[in-house]
């Protein structure tokens, strides 16, 4: 006779913003990742369940959620690192709202990338304005520190000055804003500048370091918001910036 | 926040570095031969250069302060952009009369 199988005790959210957490029983199994957990309860216990994934394997970013208490990329979290007690709480990602379950509504947060202008702008002749960019020089450095952002959200979700106010662009957008504007090539840098000076831009940063702590493909965008405040300040005081 | 706003919250930050650290000072080097009224005044009375010590270290205080309560409100509070603004704006004129009035107290009253 089998030993009995071993399961995980699995609190998910069900709801939107009111909601409660629902308990499920799932068989404990090596090498499995918390988006395996959630997929096993929607595939056996509940096709109810609402939530997002694509790519599987930490490309995609569309697999983040809240994991007893913190925001991670679910994909790429073994259960064995993060189970306690043999208990896992999910919900969904936090200063978002909740469309279902753990699902949450993103707009806000491509919003905002957009607002802090982190689209290439090209100038007026870009084929005569091509200018080759050397993997050494001091912003394409900079701005390869800060291009692999995934869009997961997980540091919009762990930044404290994002749930204190609503305006606040956030981590992933001022990291993006900051590698948009080590490219060299971009034809309006001066409008970066503007865009991240306006009320919920970069100078609101606490610096508290949580969306470097939680990244789960770690960058550091408190470093990336501190090279724009540089940036905008020296603008100010040479008074580029209005 | 506007850059305008970081750059003066920031620079009177690190204006009172030095401020502080020589009030510090004063206070420690000033008690050692006991702590009156008359020893205080002595000092300050007519001095332009203690006045103008606490002069620009009041400044500071206020504009630094003003920046912060005016960044938790707008935080903490339901207050909107202009509400807090005012708010600052008030905490450092208020802030600001309350340090010159003890500067002309203790230089020249």
């Amino acid at each position: 006779m089998s030993a009995p199988e071993k399961m995980l005790k699995v609190d998910i959210w069900r709801g939107n913003e009111k909601g409660e957490y629902q308990s499920f029983e799932v068989p404990e199994r090596d090498n499995q990742t918390v988006l395996d957990v959630v997929t096993y309860i929607q595939r056996h216990l509940d096709a109810a369940l609402a939530y997002r994934f694509a790519c599987r394997v930490g490309v995609c970013g569309s697999c983040a959620m809240t994991v007893n208490g913190r925001p991670r990329w679910t994909c790429r979290t073994h259960v064995s690192r993060v189970v306690k007690g043999g208990k896992l709480t999910i919900a969904p990602l936090q200063n978002l709202p909740v469309i279902r379950d753990l699902v949450t509504d993103m707009a806000q947060f491509f919003d905002k990338w957009n607002a802090a202008r982190g689209r290439f702008v090209a100038g007026d002749n870009p084929k005569d304005e091509l200018a080759p960019v050397s993997p050494e020089q001091k912003e394409r450095t900079a701005a390869s520190a800060a291009i692999e952002c995934i869009n997961c959200g997980v540091c919009y979700s762990a930044c404290d000055v994002v749930s204190w106010r609503d305006d606040y662009l956030g981590p992933a957008a001022l990291n993006r804003a900051w590698a948009a504007y080590n490219d060299v090539r971009d034809g309006d840098r001066p409008g970066i500048l503007k865009a991240i000076s306006q009320s919920g831009g970069c100078h609101n940063c606490h610096t508290h370091q949580s969306c470097a702590e939680h990244c789960p493909v770690s960058l550091n965008p408190t470093f990336s918001i501190a090279g724009l405040k540089r940036a905008s300040l020296k603008a100010k005081l040479k008074g580029e910036l209005k | 926040m506007s850059p305008l706003s970081y750059l003066l919250q920031r620079g009177t930050a690190m204006l009172m570095v030095p401020l502080i650290i020589t009030h510090l000072t004063l206070i420690i080097w000033a008690v050692q031969d006991g702590l009156s009224a008359e020893e205080i005044l002595s000092r300050t009375r007519g001095s332009i250069i203690w006045a103008g010590f606490y002069g620009l270290f009041v400044f500071a205080a206020a504009i630094h302060a003003g920046i912060g309560v005016q960044t938790i409100l707008r935080e903490w509070t339901p207050l909107g952009r202009l509400a807090t603004a005012n708010v600052g704006h008030v905490f450092i004129l208020t802030l600001w009369l309350l340090g010159a009035r003890a500067i002309y107290a203790v230089v020249w009253a």
